[in-house]
C-alpha cells in the first residue's frame, strides 16, 4: 500500500487554542478515509491543512510525497476540494462555474468543455447547464461543488462534511457517486459527524475529539472492538439500575447510563441476549430495544454521550 | 509586521482571477456601467452647465471646462475603489469565492492581485468612457491629452490597491463608510475637482497636498488643456510610489486575513 498522505505530530494552533493537537495518520492510495468527531474536534482544521488553506503550526505533512509548505501549487494541481460551505460562483451559471474553475487549473478550453459535460452528466446536472447557481436546490449545489472538485481528475478528493443539511435522496445520490469514483483510483478523505455516512463510504476512520485522534481502524472492527456486537437499550428509571446490574452481575456486560436509557453492550458472539431479556423482563421498564451495535455507539462511547460544545 | 511590507510573490496565474472577474462583469456590464458613469456624467452636466451659468471663469476656463478633467479622473477613482471594496469584500466574505479559488493551484496572492488588476480595469473603463464624453463635449484641445490614458491607469491602480488595503481591515459592509464617507468623498471635494484650492483657507490646501487625487486632477487639467509643466512627471511619480506600496501591502494584509 502506497501512502499518499503522511502526517506526524500535525498541529494547528490559533493563538492559545489548540485545534489539532499533534496527530499522526497515514492515508493510502485508493483509500476512503474519514475523520469523525463532534463539532470543534479539529476535523476541518485538519483537512484545511491538507491543501494548504490553513498553514500547519507544527509537525510533518507529506501529501503525494510533497511538502505542503514548499510545493502547495503542485499538490493543489492534483487534489480536489469540497469545502464545508458551497462556495460556488454565484455570478456564473452551472456550466460557467465548471469552465472558469478548469481555467484555474490551466486546462485548455476544449478539454475543459468536454470534462464539464462529462461531469454534469455524472452529477445529473445536464438539464441545469445554463441555470444560475441560486436557482439550484441544495442537493444540486452540492453536486455542482463536487463536479467542480473533480474537474482536474484529482488523485485525492478532500470533502469537508459533504452531505450536511441535505435530504436523504440527495445524500444517497452523492454517496453513490463518491463510491463509483473508487474504480477510477481516486482516494477520498472526508470529515463527517454522520455515522451512516462514514459507514457508507469509509474503509477506515479516525475518531477525533478535542484535537486528538482517539481511535483509528475500519468502522466494523472499531465497533466490534470498542462497543461489541449488539446493544440493548433499556428505558428504565435510574433507581432500578442497581437491580439490573445485580441481575446481570455474572455476565461480562458493560453498561452505561445516559438520560432516560441504560445501555448494555453485548460482546461479540454473545448468545446471552435471550437470557438477558428473560431476566430483565421482570424489571419494570417502558421499552427495550435490542439492535446491532453501530458506528454511532462507538462514536458516542468514545466522545461521550453528553453534548459538549467546544 | 515585516510580512506586511515585503514584496508578495504573485504569479501570472493572477490573470485567471482577472478573467473570472471579467466574465462575471460581462454578464451585467450595462448595469455596472450605469453605476460607474451615471454620477460623473450627472456632475458634468448639472454642475458644469447648471452651476456654471452663474459663475465667472475660473483660471481662464468656463466652469464646465474647469471640472471636466477632474471628473474623468475621479470616475476612475470611484469605479476602482468600489470594485476593490464592496466587490472584493462580497467575494471574500459572503460568496467565499476566494476560498474556492485558493483550493486550486492559485495562491491567495494571485487571487488578491487578480482582483486589484480587475479593479484597475474597471477604473480604466470608467475613466476612458468619461474621457470620451469630455471629448464629445468638445473640451479637449491639446495633443497632450494623449497622456490621459496613462494617468487613468495609474489612478485606477492606486485606488484599487488602496481600497483593497482598506478592505483587509473591514468586518462588515457598514464599515466601508469609514473609508468612503470619511476618506474618498472628502477627497473628491477637496482635491481641486470643483474649485481651485488656492482660494481656500491655508489648512485646506495643506491637507490637499497629502491627497493623491489632488495631483491626478492637476495633471489631468495640464494635459487636457495642453499646459504641461513639472507637475506632470512629479505628480505621476507621487501616484506610482504609493500605488506600488499599497499593492504590496494590501496583498500581504489580505493574506494575513484569509490564511489562518
Amino acid at each position: 500500500m502506497v501512502p499518499i498522505i503522511l502526517a506526524k505530530g500535525l498541529t494547528k494552533r490559533f493563538g492559545d487554542l489548540i485545534a489539532v493537537d499533534g496527530i499522526d495518520f497515514t492515508i493510502h492510495e485508493r483509500e476512503y478515509f474519514g475523520f469523525l468527531g463532534p463539532n470543534g474536534a479539529g476535523k476541518t482544521s485538519t483537512i484545511r491543512m491538507l491543501y494548504g488553506h490553513s498553514p500547519m503550526t507544527d509537525g510533518q505533512l507529506k501529501v503525494l510525497g510533497l511538502d505542503i509548505r514548499t510545493t502547495a501549487r503542485r499538490i493543489k494541481e492534483q487534489i480536489g476540494v469540497v469545502s464545508q460551505e458551497n462556495n460556488l460562483d454565484t455570478d456564473l451559471s452551472v456550466l460557467e462555474n465548471l469552465l472558469v474553475y478548469a481555467r484555474y487549473f490551466n486546462m485548455p478550453k476544449r478539454e475543459a468543455r468536454r470534462r464539464a459535460d462529462e461531469l454534469m452528466a455524472f452529477m445529473q446536472l445536464e438539464a441545469k447547464e445554463k441555470s444560475r447557481v441560486e436557482q439550484l436546490s441544495g442537493g444540486m449545489k452540492r453536486r455542482l461543488v463536487l463536479a467542480r472538485a473533480l474537474i482536474n481528475r484529482p488523485k485525492i478528493l478532500l470533502l469537508d462534511e459533504p452531505t450536511t443539511g441535505l435530504d436523504p435522496q440527495a445524500r444517497h445520490l452523492i454517496w453513490q457517486r463518491l463510491r463509483s469514483l473508487k474504480s477510477g483510483g481516486t482516494a477520498l478523505v472526508l470529515t463527517t459527524h454522520y455515522m451512516d455516512e462514514a459507514a457508507q463510504l469509509c474503509d477506515r476512520v479516525a475518531v477525533m475529539d478535542a484535537g486528538r485522534i482517539i481511535a483509528t481502524g475500519s468502522p466494523q472492527e472499531l465497533v466490534r472492538e470498542r462497543v461489541g456486537a449488539e446493544v440493548l437499550e433499556l428505558r428504565i428509571a435510574p433507581a432500578l439500575d442497581a437491580q439490573v446490574l445485580r441481575s446481570i452481575a455474572d455476565l461480562d456486560i458493560e453498561t452505561e447510563r445516559y438520560g432516560d436509557t441504560l445501555y448494555l453492550y453485548l460482546p461479540e458472539g454473545h448468545t446471552l441476549a435471550k437470557t438477558l431479556t428473560d431476566r430483565l423482563i421482570g424489571i419494570n421498564h417502558s421499552e427495550m430495544i435490542h439492535r446491532q451495535a453501530t458506528l454511532e455507539d462507538l462514536f458516542l462511547r468514545l466522545t461521550g454521550r453528553e453534548l459538549v460544545e467546544h | 509586521m515585516n510580512d506586511i511590507f515585503r514584496i508578495p510573490s504573485v504569479s501570472w496565474r493572477c490573470l485567471r482571477v482577472w478573467q473570472r472577474d471579467r466574465d462575471a462583469y460581462m454578464k451585467f456590464y450595462k448595469l455596472s456601467l450605469l453605476g460607474n458613469l451615471g454620477d460623473p456624467i450627472l456632475y458634468l452636466v448639472a454642475m458644469g452647465y447648471g452651476l456654471g451659468r452663474f459663475l465667472n471663469q475660473i483660471e481662464g476656463m468656463t466652469y464646465l471646462e474647469f471640472i471636466a478633467p477632474g471628473l474623468v479622473i475621479s470616475s476612475s477613482m470611484f469605479a476602482a475603489s468600489f470594485e476593490c471594496t464592496y466587490g472584493s469584500f462580497l467575494r471574500m466574505i459572503y460568496l467565499k469565492t476566494y476560498d474556492a479559488i485558493i483550493a486550486t493551484p492559485l495562491s491567495i496572492e494571485d487571487v488578491v492581485s487578480g482582483d486589484i488588476l480587475w479593479g484597475t480595469t474597471k477604473g480604466m473603463i470608467s475613466g476612458t468612457i468619461m474621457f470620451a464624453v469630455v471629448g464629445a463635449f468638445g473640451l479637449i484641445d491639446s495633443v497632450w491629452a494623449a497622456g490621459i490614458p496613462l494617468l487613468i491607469v495609474l489612478v485606477s491602480f492606486l485606488f484599487a490597491s488602496l481600497s483593497m488595503a482598506a478592505t483587509s481591515f473591514v468586518k462588515t459592509f457598514e464599515a466601508f463608510n469609514y473609508y468612503i464617507t470619511l476618506f474618498l468623498t472628502p477627497m473628491f471635494f477637496f482635491s481641486g475637482v470643483f474649485f481651485p484650492l488656492n482660494r481656500l483657507p491655508d489648512w485646506v490646501s495643506v491637507v490637499s497636498k497629502f491627497l493623491p487625487l489632488t495631483y491626478a486632477v492637476e495633471i489631468s487639467r495640464a494635459l487636457i488643456y495642453g499646459q504641461p509643466s513639472w507637475i506632470v512627471p512629479v505628480g505621476l511619480a507621487l501616484l506610482l510610489g504609493p500605488a506600488l506600496f499599497f499593492y504590496c501591502v494590501s496583498i500581504n494584509l489580505m493574506k494575513r486575513r484569509v490564511i489562518q
